[in-house]
């Protein structure tokens, strides 16, 4: 994990409140943001736009052995979401260890921390998602 | 463009090397291979040497230049190649070019990963660099995580189960009991890997492939010298490389591997055959669900028939296609750079007929497949006898 504050702090919109881009030229949704369109390169247009933190749970695991800074955590659902507006991401699915969550779920956006740097560090906050 | 040939073989046992040091190994298996082509060193013209993380994992950068120097090479040019798990399969594919072109004659391939000098989890964090760092590995994603969002996708598709991910483990262990470069040599049953730690569900350790130090190199030449140096060269008839999303979220299918599918169909129409002329492979199996979506993507089994075609042994080392007689990296080990030019050196010996007591009878044509990271780049080579 990199641990560094301008990484953190440029992230902020796309990761407290899932501001992405969208091609105006093709009509295609990202997240995270796309500086070119990969479908239309020179023709495409990328404009900001606010998804609204709703999708579904297209494919998903419980992490058993964590990665550094997410020792506290364990275990926890890792999902693939895919958002309403299209475009997919990796997040965290809180409150559902024990329950399990099934493909196709319905999950909304939460604000979480997401890990802490040590005790005197940077506290990473950003975009978990909860079954709806 | 000049057909090109394998004319030496070289390579470390695979395992944990904790009396012996990133040059220590890449210098034990680039002067093996220099020996096998029964060269004095002069000849070399170039080098490519594959490794993903050496600066993370020892701290060391420019390999390229402490080579030619551990070897003896200076002043020729020794270049770094990285593309994750995939290193050594392009440091394959840049020799490869570099013969095919006319731009040098004997090149040396090496690939090399020294992965014990850390612990697990500083390993685990450093391989997490594959992915996605930003948005994967910093939200709580692990490369057991991104292999076990395929497996599901894979089961939910497909119906593959765990028990038939559980027989690539074993075929492979099977075939690594037989191969004395083996990381482990010995076998396990289908009950051993279903009843192994959980790591990131469905996937346990026994899916996994281990962390490990090792090197393999080979010698290249234009086919019209082999002759000189090598009583039996093999020749790399085809070379294909892709690539795809480096976050496994922003792939169009989780279930296949686009950028295998691509190298695949590209060196196939180089070497102007199919799926069904290649009579064995090496995969990369870094999870036993990669070995299913391999054997699948590069079109031997048809979409969905990878996991059933393993457990009914298919791919064993007597079945319609032996996959992985290595061992894979599930058994043979997984040292990342060293991986792709080690398949390589396996399908060589192969076709050679040195592979001793894993030796695959009348094996005409052979074929090597590695990827790097989620998938984001694979390459594939294919080879046979001159």
């Amino acid at each position: 994990m990199q641990k560094s504050i301008p990484l953190t702090w440029r992230r902020i919109p796309e990761r407290y409140r899932l501001l992405g881009t969208k091609c105006t030229n093709c009509n295609t949704n990202y997240f995270p943001t796309r500086i070119v369109c990969p479908k239309c390169r020179r023709r495409g247009k990328i404009e900001k736009v606010q998804f609204r933190g709703l999708g579904r749970i297209y494919s998903f695991t419980e992490i058993s052995a964590p990665p550094a800074g997410f020792e506290d955590q364990v275990p926890y659902v890792l999902a693939i979401v895919e958002l309403e507006e299209g475009p997919r991401l990796t997040t965290q699915i809180v409150d559902v260890v024990g329950k399990g969550v099934k493909i196709g779920d319905g999950v909304a956006i939460v604000f979480r921390v997401i890990q802490r740097d040590d005790p005197e560090g940077l506290i990473h906050y950003g975009f978990k998602f909860r079954l709806v | 463009m000049r057909r090109v040939a394998i004319i030496g073989t070289g390579m470390t046992t695979f395992g944990e090397h904790w009396d012996r040091g990133f040059r220590d190994l890449v210098i034990e298996a680039g002067a093996k291979a220099i020996q096998d082509a029964n060269l004095q060193g002069n000849e070399i013209e170039a080098g490519y040497v594959g490794t993903m993380a050496s600066g993370r994992l020892v701290g060391q950068e420019h390999i390229g230049a402490l080579i030619a120097d551990y070897m003896g090479l200076n002043p020729i040019p020794i270049t770094r190649v990285e593309g994750a798990c995939a290193s050594g399969g392009l440091a394959l594919r840049q020799g490869f070019m570099a013969v095919a072109s006319g731009m040098h004659d004997i090149v040396v391939v090496g690939g090399i990963e020294k992965m014990t000098d850390l612990g697990v989890e500083e390993v685990s964090d450093i391989l997490g660099g594959a992915g996605d760092q930003e948005w994967e590995l910093f939200l709580g994603a692990t490369f057991p995580g991104l292999y076990a969002f395929m497996a599901r996708r894979h089961m939910f598709e497909y119906k593959t189960t765990e028990e038939m991910m559980a027989s690539v483990a074993v075929k492979n262990h099977k075939n690594g009991a037989k191969n004395k470069f083996a990381q482990f040599q010995k076998e396990i049953s289908i009950e051993t890997v279903l009843k192994s730690k959980v790591i990131a569900d469905p996937l346990k350790v026994f899916d996994c492939s281990p962390i490990t130090d090792g090197a393999a190199a080979v010698v290249l030449a234009p086919v019209e010298l082999a002759k000189k140096y090598c009583e039996n060269p093999i020749e790399i008839i085809a070379s294909g490389q892709a690539s795809d999303a480096i976050a496994l979220h922003s792939r169009e299918s989780l279930s296949k591997l686009r950028a295998t599918e691509v190298a695949a169909k590209k060196a196939f129409e180089m070497a102007k055959l199919s799926p069904k002329n290649v009579d064995f492979a090496e995969v990369h199996d870094c999870f036993t669900i990669a070995e299913i979506m391999a054997v699948e993507d590069l079109g031997f089994f048809k979409k969905g028939e990878g996991g059933r075609a393993t457990l009914d042994g298919k791919t064993a080392l007597d079945g319609e296609i032996p996959i992985n007689t290595s061992g894979g990296l599930k058994a043979c080990g997984h040292p990342v750079g060293a991986t792709g030019v080690k398949q390589v050196v396996e399908v060589t010996w192969q076709l050679q007929g040195r592979a001793e007591g894993r030796q695959v009878k009348d094996a005409e044509i052979g074929l090597t497949h590695n990827v790097g990271g989620s998938g984001a780049t694979a390459v594939v080579h294919i080879m046979k006898r001159v």
